[in-house]
């Protein structure tokens, strides 16, 4: 993009009067606020700014060409934010037969749909080592707070109403004690180890405290650190003879896909989050989509509606013969009812359900072992220049404690920003905040090796020059449209309105 | 590098209480502040808020994460470092100056479960 023609805020090419639109003559402006109350309505006019349409379209098409995304080159956030996005999950969930669908339409009417919003269920459970699933949860936090409903609602069927605690380590995402604390559920802290894996003896003891009073243990593994919990199924049978349940936090499955599974390892309510694992858009590109799946015995705690099918066996009058057909099923008085609106975000779904069967069950089953080889590449041949605070094996994401040589003063940020002058997205940073200067790249299993040498010898590059020219780097970006920002200022006196140009002119 | 001022007491969260009489000044460490960079924003509680040793008071917000702070001890609020409201750097250039929160101290026995300068500078490096 050309910043000196089209730098300027939309506010900035406004001129008082100019307009992309005609309204009728007769069009009366106060017909829909007539019936707000006095206090609430305008006393002047919105500043809006007011451009011809050719503007309009040139200034937003132009800031689009300054979007980076997966599509546009090597983006290191991985699934943890958003994986590439196969072009033929967009085709199918784009198809008239299923984006003209209407949720309230019977169910008579789009068998089709409701088949494929079926088979998801089933797949997910497959993969998962789960029994059963519901898709209505509309993103991964969601998802959260519907498995801790199941939880609350399993102990509560059986009368065990002093179950008001979950486990969290302390390595956890954020959005773990958040659920539990909108779940009304209080959170008791796990520690860890120095490399980041649950402190067993620090559960035991917790269990042997409160055992009674625990209503499960959420976790994610890999954790945050991509490293998979060595003692997994101790802690899930530790949990289990306390009483309580295990959750499994879908958010890192893309590193086991296909090669094991949460319900294998004990766990007995969790949940997947499509936009990462399965190759939906995520992250400011549309709605999310965090199904919840659960183990057998749990199933009628699940939220309605859920998609069953039917299997009717005929005695015809020459040969028998059988009607398949899917039904609305609106479940018992178990259920913790609707979550949301309808059934979900199902063209979200069509796209997973796309992803699944590209691959087949053979393909899929190399995801989590390849976005596992990819990065443990990635470790070994960074390890000389970054510091790497836990050695072994990784899953699908690697953690770096900034450079090894520190003594420059460049930070994990600096680095970072000078990715963006070559041409990378940053990848994630000052998160796990196990460390201080946590740099944490996630390649998946998408990526070429040729790609991944070349963001291999860029990270090098930088490593070098954060010696012999550390002021290029600490002062980076410096190829992009706008250089380094004031974060400190932008976070202190954030300026989200502007209105100086309009009352100018 | 961080500096870990004799004379305080500190937790393993990396607050530090200055007890003076029955009263206690709370705050960051300098090697809490380093490690959090920038702060942008001091969440506080409230004069005559209770606290309690080993809960949450309030949250310190930097340009890298947010952070809980943690009550070293039990007791009441009765004052807050109202600088903090509009200058939350304050903490980046002296942690140890500007305490957050002035506590009256209900129970002085928890003081024994914290830790001296050395202990505590330990456990930092």
């Amino acid at each position: 993009m050309n910043r000196t023609l089209y730098g300027n805020l939309i506010f900035e090419l406004s001129k008082k009067g100019r307009k992309g639109y005609s309204l009728p003559q007769d069009y009366d402006r106060t017909h829909t606020t007539a019936e707000l109350p006095e206090a609430l309505r305008r006393k002047e006019a919105a500043r809006l700014p007011e451009c011809d349409e050719l503007t309009v379209v040139r200034h937003y098409t132009n800031l689009s060409h300054n979007n980076f995304g997966v599509n546009d080159g090597f983006y290191p956030l991985g699934s943890c934010t958003m994986k590439y996005n196969p072009i033929i999950n967009e085709e199918i969930a784009g198809m008239k037969a299923f984006a003209g669908l209407h949720p309230l339409q019977p169910a008579v009417t789009c068998q089709g749909a409701l088949e494929v919003y079926y088979n998801l269920q089933q797949s997910l459970a497959e993969l998962a080592g789960l029994s059963e699933f519901t898709l209505n949860p509309c993103a991964g936090a969601h998802g959260e707070l519907t498995g801790l409903m199941v939880i609350r609602a399993y102990h509560e069927s059986r009368g065990d109403s002093g179950r008001t605690k979950v486990l969290i380590p302390d390595s956890a995402h954020g959005t773990n004690p958040a659920s539990a604390a909108v779940c009304g559920l209080e959170v008791v802290e796990v520690k860890s180890l120095a490399d980041g894996t649950v402190d067993v003896e620090h559960l035991r003891q917790l269990l042997n405290e409160m055992g009674g009073e625990v209503a499960g243990m959420m976790m994610t593994n890999p954790n945050t650190l991509g490293i998979f919990e060595p003692q997994v199924l101790e802690i899930t049978e530790m949990v289990h003879e306390a009483g309580g349940l295990m959750y499994y936090d879908g958010a890192n499955l893309n590193a086991l896909l296909g090669e094991c599974r949460p319900g294998d390892m004990g766990f007995d309510v969790m949940h997947i989050n499509l936009h990462k694992t399965f190759s939906t858009p995520h992250g400011g590109g549309g709605p999310g989509s965090g199904p919840v799946g659960v183990r057998e015995g749990l199933e009628q705690f699940l939220p309605t509606p859920r998609v069953n099918k039917v299997v009717v066996n005929y005695d015809g009058d020459n040969e028998p013969y059988e009607w398949i057909g899917y039904i609305i099923d609106w479940g018992t008085d178990s259920s913790l009812g609707s979550v949301g609106s309808f059934f979900g975000n199902f063209a979200v779904m069509l796209k997973a359900y796309a992803y699944i069967l590209s691959l087949g069950s053979e393909n899929i089953k190399q995801v989590g072992p390849l976005a596992t080889l990819n990065a443990n590449y990635i470790k070994e041949c960074l390890k000389g220049d970054y510091l790497l605070p836990i050695g072994g094996l990784c899953k699908h994401e690697v953690v770096f404690d900034g450079l090894v040589d520190k003594s420059s003063g460049v930070t994990t940020m600096d680095v970072a920003k000078r990715l963006l002058d070559y041409g990378y997205h940053a990848p994630t940073i000052y998160f796990p905040l196990l460390f201080h200067e946590s740099l944490m790249i996630e390649p998946t299993e998408n990526e070429s090796k040729e790609t991944i040498d070349a963001f291999i010898d860029v990270m090098h590059k930088i490593a070098e020059e954060a010696k012999t020219d550390p002021e290029l780097v600490k002062t980076a970006p410096h190829n992009t449209p706008i250089g380094r920002v004031d974060d400190v200022l932008a976070a202190k006196q954030p300026v989200t309105t502007y209105w100086k140009s309009i009352a100018d002119s | 590098m961080a500096k870990f001022e004799e004379g305080l007491r500190y937790s393993e969260s990396h607050e530090y209480i200055r007890v003076e009489g029955e009263y206690g000044y709370i705050g960051i460490s300098d090697y809490a502040q380093h490690a959090l960079g920038n702060v942008v924003y001091v969440d506080m509680p409230e004069v005559d808020d209770e606290v309690t040793a080993g809960e949450e008071f309030g949250a310190v917000e930097s340009v890298k994460a947010a952070s809980d702070l943690i009550s070293p001890v039990s007791g009441t609020v009765v004052e807050i470092n109202e600088a903090l409201e509009d200058t939350p750097e304050l903490l980046n250039e002296d942690a140890f100056a500007n305490w957050i929160i002035k506590v009256k101290l209900s129970d002085p026995s928890e003081l024994d479960k914290l830790m001296d300068a050395e202990a505590y500078k330990t456990i930092c490096n």
